[in-house]
C-alpha cells in the first residue's frame, strides 16, 4: 500500500537531488534557477500529500499560493540573467563576484 | 537711609565704574577714568559714613534683597547684614581704597595700563565690600573669590613679566587651596543646620554643638571640625603658615595694589570672617587654640625674615604678615573685637608705609633695593615724615593708634589660658622686638645715613632706565601722592584713643561678635584692667612706660639706630658669624622650595604620566584606536565570507538547512 | 501482485527522479530544459492521484506552458559557452554528495516513523470535485492572500519589463528638467568683433 510516507520520501529524494544540483551547476546560472525549480516541486509534492492524506483541502490552497511566487520569482531571476548578459556576455558565475566584501 | 536698596549703592557705584571704565575707557582719556572711578569711591566712602552714624545709633539691619537659587531645600539668597562690625569695615575699606584711587593718578601716570588699573581697583572694592556686607556665606564666598581673582589681576598687571605671572599664579594656586578647606566648611555647616544665612546659622549652633563625628578613626567634635576647616580657609585669603608664600611675591604688583590689597583689605577678609563667625568659634576650645598657635608661628617666624630682606616693599610684606598672625592670635584668645581693632589700625599705617614706599620708589626711579637708598628725609620731607608716622604707629609708640591695638592684644593673649597661650604670649612679645626692629632698619637705611646710590662701585642704570645715576637727586612726588599719605597719616595717629574704649570695652561690637564669658574670660579682664588699672586711654599710654613691649620695643629701636647708624659694619659681621642661620632665613624657612619640588613638580610629573599613559597609550591607544583597529582585523577575516558568488551564498544555505536539520529531529 | 494505482504511482516517481538527475547533470541546457519539463509531468501525474486535478492541471499550464517556456526562451538566446561553465563540474561532487545522501538518509529516517505512515482516511469522498473546493476556501477563507498574490504578480510582470526595456531608437523625446535647467550662457555667446570703420573708409576712399 501507498502511505503518506512514500509521497514523502520522493519528496526528500527530490529534495535532495536539487541540492545536490545547486552544488554541482554551481557555475551555470540557468541550471541552478532549474534546480530552484525542482526544490519547489518537491516541496509542492509534500503539501499535495499532506491536504490528501489529512482531508484538508488547505494545503492546495497553499501550493496554489506557492505556485504563483514561484512563477513570478523565475520571470523576474530570468529578465536579470539577460540583463547580465547584456552588460557583461557571459553567465559565468566566476565573473559575477562584484558585490564581495 | 531709607531700605534696603540703599545700602546697595555702595557696592554697585565702584562696580558700575569699573565695566564703564573698564570696557568704554580704552579710548575715552585718562581723566574719565579716574574721574569716575574716583568719584563713585567717594560717594561710597560718603555713604559707608552715613551707615557707620545709622549703625552707631544703633541701627541693625539684616535684609535679604535677592533670591538667587532656590533648590527646594536650601535658598541661596543677596541679602546685606549692616551692623556696626560691617559698617566698621565698609568705611575703612572704601577710605583705603579712596586714598589709594587717589595716589594711583599720581603713581601710574604713563602706564600703558592706566585705565585697566583703575578698573581692576574699583572691581575690587565691589568685591570686598560685597564681601563685608553679606549676610550669608554663599554671598561671603561669592566676595572671597571675588576677592581673589582681582588680587590675581592685579598682581600680573605688568603681565609681560614672568615673575608678575608666576607670583599671581602662586596667589591664586595658594589661595585655592584654603578655599577648599573653606568651601568643606561652608559645606558642613549647610549639611548640619540647612541654610547659609547667619541669622538661621547662629540660630542653631547648639545643634551642631551636640553632635560628633568620626574623623579618621576618631571621634571630634563636628564644631571644631567646622572651625578649623573655616579657619584653613583664613589661612589662605590672610596668609598665614604655611599658606603665606603668596604674600611676599605679591609685591610683584604695583606698590597701591599692595597698599590696598595686601595689607589693608583682602587679606583682612579672613579676619573678619572669623569674627563673623564667633559663635562657632566660641564653642570649639581645639579650634581657638589652632588659630592662636598659627597665629603666633606666623607672628614670629615672619617677623624675623622682614629682617634680612633689601627690598623695601618686602620688608613692609613680611610686616604685614607678621601683623596678620597677630590678630589671629588675638582672635584664638576670644579677644575679637581686639583683633578687629587691631585690624582698622593697621589698615591705616600699613597702607600708609606702603604708600610711602611707593613715593620713595618714584622717587629712586623704579629703584627699590634699600642698600642703594639713604638720607631721602632731605629730598623728600613729606613722605619721610608720613613714614616716620606710620612706622611709629607699627612698633606701638605709646599714644600712637597702633599701641593701643597691639598692647591690647598682647594683654589678651596673657590673659588666655588655652593650650598654647604661652608660646603665643612669648611670640607676640618677642614679636614686638623684632618688629621694632626691622621697621626702624628700614627707616634708618631709607631716610637717614649716606646717599647710597653716589657711590660709584654701587651706581647702576640698567635698561629699564631703573634707578638713580649718582649725578641725579630724587624729588619729593606729586600731590596725587602725597596727599593720601597725609590723609592716611591722621588716622594712624588719633583714631586708636578716639576708638579703643567703645570698640574694645563699650557696645560697639556686642551685637555682632559673640562672646562666651564663663569660657574665655578675656575680655573681661582686659576691660577691668582698661577701666579699673589705666582709668582710660591716656592712662594705658603712661602705664606702658613701664611694661615689657615697651621695653623691647625701645630696645629694638635702639639696636637699629646702632647697626644702622652707629656702627655699620655690625651687621655684615653678626651675619658672617651665623652663616647657617642667614642662610635659613634666606631661604624663607624652605617653603618655597619644598612647595616647588613637591607640589609643582610633583603635580606636572602625575600631570605628564597620566597625560602620555592614560591618555594618549591607554585611552587613545587601547580604548579608542584599539577597538576600531580590533573591529578593522575582525572584520578583515570574516570579510572573506563575502565572495560574491552565488555557489557560495547558495553553499552557505544548504549547509545551514543540514545543521537545522539534524539539531532539531527528534526521532 | 501490486495494486494498478501502486504501479502508477512507482512509474511516475522513478522517471521522475531520473528526469530530476537528468536535468543536474546533463551538458546540454536545452536538454536540462527539457528533462525538466517531463518532471513536471510526472509531477502532474503523482499530483491526479492524490485527487488534485486542478492543482495538476494548474501546474502542467502554469509552469510547463508560461515558466519553462520562458526558460527556453532565454537559454536559446544566450550564447553561453559551454566548456568554460563545465570545467571543474565533478569536482564537487564527493562533498556535495556526502551532504545530499545525510539529508537524506535524515529525511527518510523521519518519515519513516509511525506519526508519517498515515493511510488515506477512510471517509467518503466529497460530493464536489476537487476545483469546487478549491474555489470555495480560496474566495472566501483567503482571500486575502488570493489579492496579495494578484499583486505579487503585478509586481513580476512591471519589474520584469522595467528591468529589460530598451528605448525605441526612431522615438525622440524631451526632458523637460534639462530643458529647464539651461542657462543664458549656455545659448548666447558675445563676440567682439573691431568695428566696420577701416572697411568703409576705405570703401569712401575709393569712391572718391
Amino acid at each position: 500500500m501507498i502511505g503518506l510516507s512514500h509521497y514523502l520520501i520522493l519528496a526528500a529524494i527530490l529534495f535532495t537531488i536539487s541540492v545536490v544540483g545547486i552544488f554541482l551547476n554551481r557555475k551555470n546560472i540557468i541550471i541552478l534557477l532549474m534546480s530552484i525549480e525542482l526544490m519547489l516541486l518537491a516541496v509542492n509534492i509534500n503539501f499535495i500529500a499532506f491536504s490528501h492524506y489529512l482531508n484538508d483541502i488547505a494545503g492546495q490552497i497553499f501550493v496554489f499560493f506557492i505556485l504563483t511566487v514561484a512563477a513570478a520569482e523565475s520571470a523576474i531571476g530570468l529578465a536579470i540573467i539577460v540583463l547580465i548578459f547584456r552588460n557583461t556576455r557571459s553567465i559565468n558565475v566566476d565573473d559575477l563576484n562584484r558585490l564581495n566584501g | 537711609m531709607n531700605s534696603i536698596y540703599s545700602y546697595l549703592a555702595v557696592p554697585l557705584l565702584p562696580l558700575i565704574a569699573s565695566f564703564c571704565v573698564g570696557i568704554l575707557g580704552r579710548k575715552l582719556p585718562e581723566l574719565f577714568a579716574s574721574s569716575m572711578t574716583i568719584s563713585s569711591v567717594f560717594i561710597a566712602f560718603l555713604l559707608s559714613c552715613l551707615t557707620l552714624n545709622e549703625t552707631l545709633n544703633g541701627l541693625v539691619l539684616n535684609q535679604t534683597i535677592y533670591q538667587w537659587l532656590n533648590t527646594g531645600h536650601f535658598q541661596f539668597e543677596v541679602g546685606f547684614l549692616i551692623d556696626n562690625l560691617t559698617a566698621m569695615m565698609m568705611v575703612v575699606v572704601t577710605f583705603v581704597s579712596l586714598m589709594v584711587h587717589i595716589y594711583t593718578m599720581g603713581y601710574m601716570k604713563g602706564d600703558a595700563g592706566y585705565r585697566r588699573f583703575f578698573s581692576y581697583i574699583s572691581l575690587f572694592t565691589f568685591s570686598m565690600l560685597m564681601l563685608v556686607m553679606s549676610n550669608n556665606f554663599m554671598q561671603l564666598f561669592f566676595g572671597w573669590e571675588a576677592v581673589g581673582l582681582v588680587s590675581y589681576l592685579l598682581i600680573g598687571f605688568w603681565f609681560e613679566r614672568p615673575t608678575a605671572i608666576y607670583a599671581n599664579m602662586k596667589a591664586f594656586l595658594v589661595n585655592r587651596v584654603g578655599d577648599f578647606g573653606f568651601i568643606l566648611g561652608i559645606a558642613m555647616i549647610l549639611y548640619w543646620t540647612g541654610s547659609l544665612d547667619y541669622a538661621t546659622v547662629f540660630k542653631n549652633v547648639g545643634v551642631i554643638s551636640a553632635h560628633t563625628m568620626q574623623l579618621f578613626g576618631q571621634p571630634v567634635s563636628v564644631m571644631t571640625v567646622i572651625c578649623i576647616l573655616l579657619f584653613i580657609g583664613a589661612m589662605g585669603k590672610s596668609a598665614q603658615v604655611p599658606l603665606h608664600v603668596w604674600l611676599p611675591d605679591s609685591m610683584e604688583g604695583p606698590t597701591p595694589i599692595s597698599a590696598l590689597i595686601h595689607a589693608a583689605t583682602m587679606v583682612t577678609a579672613g579676619i573678619f570672617m572669623v569674627s563673623r563667625t564667633s559663635p562657632l568659634f566660641e564653642l570649639s576650645d581645639t579650634a581657638l587654640s589652632f588659630v592662636m598657635i598659627i597665629g603666633a608661628i606666623t607672628a614670629l617666624f615672619m617677623g624675623l625674615l622682614g629682617i634680612i630682606q633689601n627690598d623695601i616693599k618686602r620688608v613692609i610684606a613680611y610686616s604685614t604678615l607678621s601683623q596678620l598672625g597677630y590678630m589671629t592670635v588675638a582672635l584664638g584668645a576670644s579677644a575679637y573685637s581686639v583683633a578687629m581693632f587691631h585690624l582698622m589700625t593697621h589698615a591705616f599705617f600699613k597702607a600708609l608705609l606702603f604708600l610711602g614706599a611707593g613715593s620713595v620708589i618714584i622717587g629712586m626711579h623704579h629703584d627699590q633695593n634699600i642698600q642703594r637708598m639713604g638720607n631721602l628725609r632731605k629730598y623728600m620731607p613729606i613722605t619721610w615724615i608720613t613714614f616716620l608716622i606710620g612706622s611709629l604707629a607699627l612698633i606701638g609708640t605709646p599714644l600712637f593708634s597702633g599701641f593701643y591695638s597691639k598692647d591690647s592684644l598682647i594683654e589678651a593673649v596673657k590673659l588666655s589660658h588655652l593650650t598654647g597661650s604661652n608660646f603665643a604670649y612669648f611670640s607676640v612679645l618677642v614679636g614686638v622686638f623684632v618688629t621694632a626692629f626691622y621697621s626702624f632698619r628700614l627707616y634708618f637705611l631709607v631716610f637717614h645715613g649716606k646717599e647710597k646710590w653716589r657711590l660709584q662701585k654701587l651706581a647702576r642704570h640698567d635698561d629699564h632706565h631703573h634707578g638713580l645715576s649718582p649725578k641725579d637727586n630724587p624729588h619729593e612726588s606729586s600731590l596725587s601722592v602725597t596727599l593720601p599719605l597725609v590723609l592716611l597719616a591722621i588716622p594712624s595717629v588719633v583714631i586708636g584713643y578716639i576708638t579703643i574704649e567703645p570698640m574694645l570695652f563699650g557696645s560697639f561690637f556686642t551685637k555682632s561678635i559673640f562672646l562666651n564669658p564663663e569660657a574665655h574670660p578675656t575680655m573681661e579682664h582686659l576691660s577691668h584692667h582698661f577701666h579699673e588699672i589705666y582709668h582710660g586711654p591716656f592712662g594705658m599710654a603712661l602705664h606702658s612706660l613701664l611694661s615689657l613691649p615697651f621695653l623691647f620695643a625701645s630696645s629694638g629701636v635702639l639696636l637699629a639706630y646702632y647697626c644702622y647708624q652707629i656702627n655699620l659694619n655690625l651687621p655684615k659681621f653678626i651675619f658672617s658669624r651665623t652663616q647657617s642661620i642667614y642662610r635659613i632665613l634666606e631661604n624663607k624657612y624652605g617653603f618655597d622650595t619644598f612647595n616647588e619640588k613637591f607640589f609643582a613638580f610633583g603635580s606636572r610629573f602625575l600631570g605628564e604620566k597620566f597625560w602620555q599613559i592614560g591618555d594618549v597609550k591607554i585611552i587613545d591607544g587601547w580604548l579608542v584606536n584599539g577597538t576600531a583597529k580590533s573591529i578593522g582585523k575582525l572584520s578583515e577575516k570574516i570579510r572573506v565570507i563575502q565572495s560574491g558568488y552565488i555557489y557560495h551564498y547558495a553553499f552557505a544555505m544548504v549547509i545551514g538547512v543540514f545543521l537545522f536539520l539534524t539539531f532539531f529531529i527528534k526521532i | 501482485m501490486i495494486e494498478f494505482k501502486d504501479f502508477v504511482f512507482f512509474v511516475l516517481s522513478l522517471v521522475l527522479i531520473a528526469s530530476g538527475l537528468s536535468v543536474i547533470t546533463s551538458r546540454n541546457p536545452v536538454t536540462a530544459a527539457l528533462s525538466l519539463v517531463l518532471a513536471f509531468f510526472n509531477a502532474a501525474g503523482i499530483w491526479l492521484l492524490l485527487q488534485a486535478e486542478f492543482l495538476a492541471i494548474a501546474l502542467v499550464l502554469v509552469y510547463v506552458g508560461a515558466v519553462m517556456v520562458l526558460f527556453l526562451f532565454v537559454v536559446m538566446m544566450l550564447d553561453i559557452n559551454l566548456d568554460k561553465l563545465r570545467e571543474g563540474f565533478w569536482d564537487y561532487l564527493p562533498m556535495a554528495g556526502f551532504i545530499g545522501i545525510l539529508m537524506m538518509v535524515e529525511m527518510v529516517m523521519v518519515f519513516k516513523t509511525k506519526q508519517f505512515n498515515l493511510s488515506p482516511l477512510a471517509e467518503a469522498l466529497p460530493n464536489s470535485s476537487n476545483t469546487e473546493l478549491i474555489g470555495n476556501t480560496l474566495y472566501s477563507d483567503y482571500v486575502l492572500p488570493f489579492e496579495l498574490a494578484s499583486v505579487v504578480l503585478l509586481i513580476a510582470i512591471v519589474s520584469a519589463i522595467a528591468l529589460t526595456l530598451r528605448d525605441r531608437k526612431d522615438s525622440k523625446k524631451t526632458n523637460p528638467a534639462d530643458q529647464i535647467a539651461v542657462k543664458r550662457k549656455d545659448r548666447v555667446r558675445l563676440v567682439q568683433m573691431k568695428s566696420e570703420e577701416k572697411y568703409v573708409k576705405s570703401k569712401a576712399k575709393e569712391r572718391t
